[in-house]
């Protein structure tokens, strides 16, 4: 699961602006529902495409300009 | 919405995608048992007498009605529980090589070919190891690691050649690997490497191969798979359904698995990614992904038949719970090479409560 930052100006999954209601604005809603599936493609404040790395367990995003991101998919124990 | 048993009594006509051009029957050119009888057939040949169905019966178990569904899938876990037992082979996959491939596999983010977002990228050993052991932690007795490759060059064969001495070293589980096409010098290296497992899926059947991959032939997949027999290794080898294929071409894939007779078929659902030439086909209905799940596990009774990609979007937690119950014996934990799956506490819970218990790592020798 992918969560989506609420100051995030472009969409995570496909690239394109936010808007100015960002992600709750109900455009991108096939792009939320997805991310429950998908790791982010595109930094959320720059919109490069960013390095991604899976395993079994988390993912990692990594922006050359914004930085990395990890998220554990397993719950906890 | 989350399909199931529930989904199988409400969705009366949801059935067959549309069909291409039917295809030249690869076995048997006889009448296609008609779709009354086919379920005691089933009954008869491949749980009685162990006998995989043929390509026409193969067929008319695709073509049942989704009323015939529940006792469908009912037959096929018998057969699953005869010929296989109650366990369920959990396994983890990491991918070693992510991303710009040379070859055009219609369905893969990781084809460099297409405009998808997947950026190329190695994982370190560290890493690997690392997720090996969380795999472990699971019960999981299987460890993938998977390139986006055409073969493997002498650099990734060194980095396998690092990868599994240092996964070996600490952590007890079998390793498998997916590296793409072989040669029989790089096949005897991986099996001296002490991999246990090699995947290479055949992906669809043969006649619509063509319309899946242009940058490598169908027979030349079926070749290293053949060449993974000679060495020792076990054969794992499946493909995808809802790629636009007819029912005869779904059959076809399932009757040529059937004859290659692989250890372990991974069976994939289209998950359509954004970016490649099906990107934009609809998801499998969950009945059509149900049937096939029988009908698989009919053409290969003796076969591990895993759940691969795309079920969690194709059946959802319903839908997963009744392909345990029709035909499936293993699983995938966590997530996949460029997708996402679901928390391995979810899948272990489901088996428990299907009294499914995890193959244990001694049992897999
Ligand atoms: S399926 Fe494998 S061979 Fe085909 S494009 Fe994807 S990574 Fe490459
Ligand atoms: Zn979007
Ligand atoms: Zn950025």
């Amino acid at each position: 699961m992918t969560s989506i930052s609420v100051d995030a100006v472009f969409c995570p999954r496909c690239g394109q602006p936010l808007g100015p209601a960002g992600i709750a604005s109900g455009e991108h809603a096939v792009c939320r529902r997805a991310l429950d599936l998908e790791p982010p493609r595109y930094c959320a404040s720059c919109r490069r495409r960013m390095i991604v790395q899976i395993t079994p367990s988390d993912w990692t995003a990594r922006c050359i300009e914004h930085g990395e991101t990890t998220e554990s998919t397993w719950g906890p124990a | 919405m989350q399909p199931g048993v529930d989904g199988i009594r409400n969705n009366r006509g949801m059935t067959e995608q549309v069909a291409t051009q039917p295809t030249a029957s690869p076995t048997s050119p006889t009448t296609p048992d008609s779709a009354a009888d086919i379920l005691t057939v089933a009954r008869e040949q491949v749980l009685e007498r162990g006998e995989r169905l043929t390509y026409d019966q193969i067929l008319a178990v695709l073509r049942t009605s989704d009323e015939q569904l529940e006792e469908l899938l009912a037959i096929a876990h018998e057969v699953r529980m005869r010929y296989q037992g109650p366990d369920v082979e959990v396994e983890g996959i990491i991918s070693l090589k992510t991303g710009g491939c040379p070859e055009d596999c219609h369905f893969c983010a990781q084809s460099g070919q297409f405009t998808s977002p997947v950026r190329s990228v190695w994982l370190n050993i560290p890493e690997l190891v690392r997720a090996a052991k969380l795999t472990r932690d699971t019960g999981a007795s299987e460890f993938c690691i998977v390139a986006a490759v055409r073969g493997p060059d002498a650099k990734l064969m060194e980095q396998m050649r690092a990868a599994v001495a240092a996964i070996k070293g600490s952590v007890d589980i079998n390793v498998a690997a997916s590296l793409g096409m072989l040669d029989a010098d790089q096949c005897q290296d991986l099996a001296d490497m002490g991999i246990h497992r090699y995947n290479h899926n055949l992906e669809a059947g043969r006649s619509y191969f063509p319309n899946v991959v242009t940058t490598h032939t169908w027979e030349e997949r079926w070749e290293t798979c053949q060449l993974v027999k000679t060495t020792g290794m076990e054969l794992c080898c499946g493909g995808l359904v809802g790629m636009g294929e007819s029912l005869e071409q779904r059959a076809e894939l399932a009757d040529q698995l059937g004859e290659l007779e692989p250890h372990e078929v991974p069976l994939n659902f289209l998950n359509p990614r954004p970016g490649t030439p099906f990107g934009d086909l609809p998801v499998m209905p969950a009945n059509d992904a149900l049937r096939c799940i029988a009908a698989f596990r009919l053409a290969l009774p003796r076969t591990i038949l895993r759940y691969a990609g795309g079920r969690e979007l194709t059946l959802g937690d319903l839908g997963t719970r009744d392909g345990l119950l029709g035909g499936i014996n293993a699983v995938i934990v966590g997530n996949y090479l460029t997708t996402l799956g679901r928390d391995p506490k979810e899948d272990l819970a489901l088996l428990d409560e299907l009294k499914m218990p995890i193959k244990a790592l001694s049992d897999t020798f």
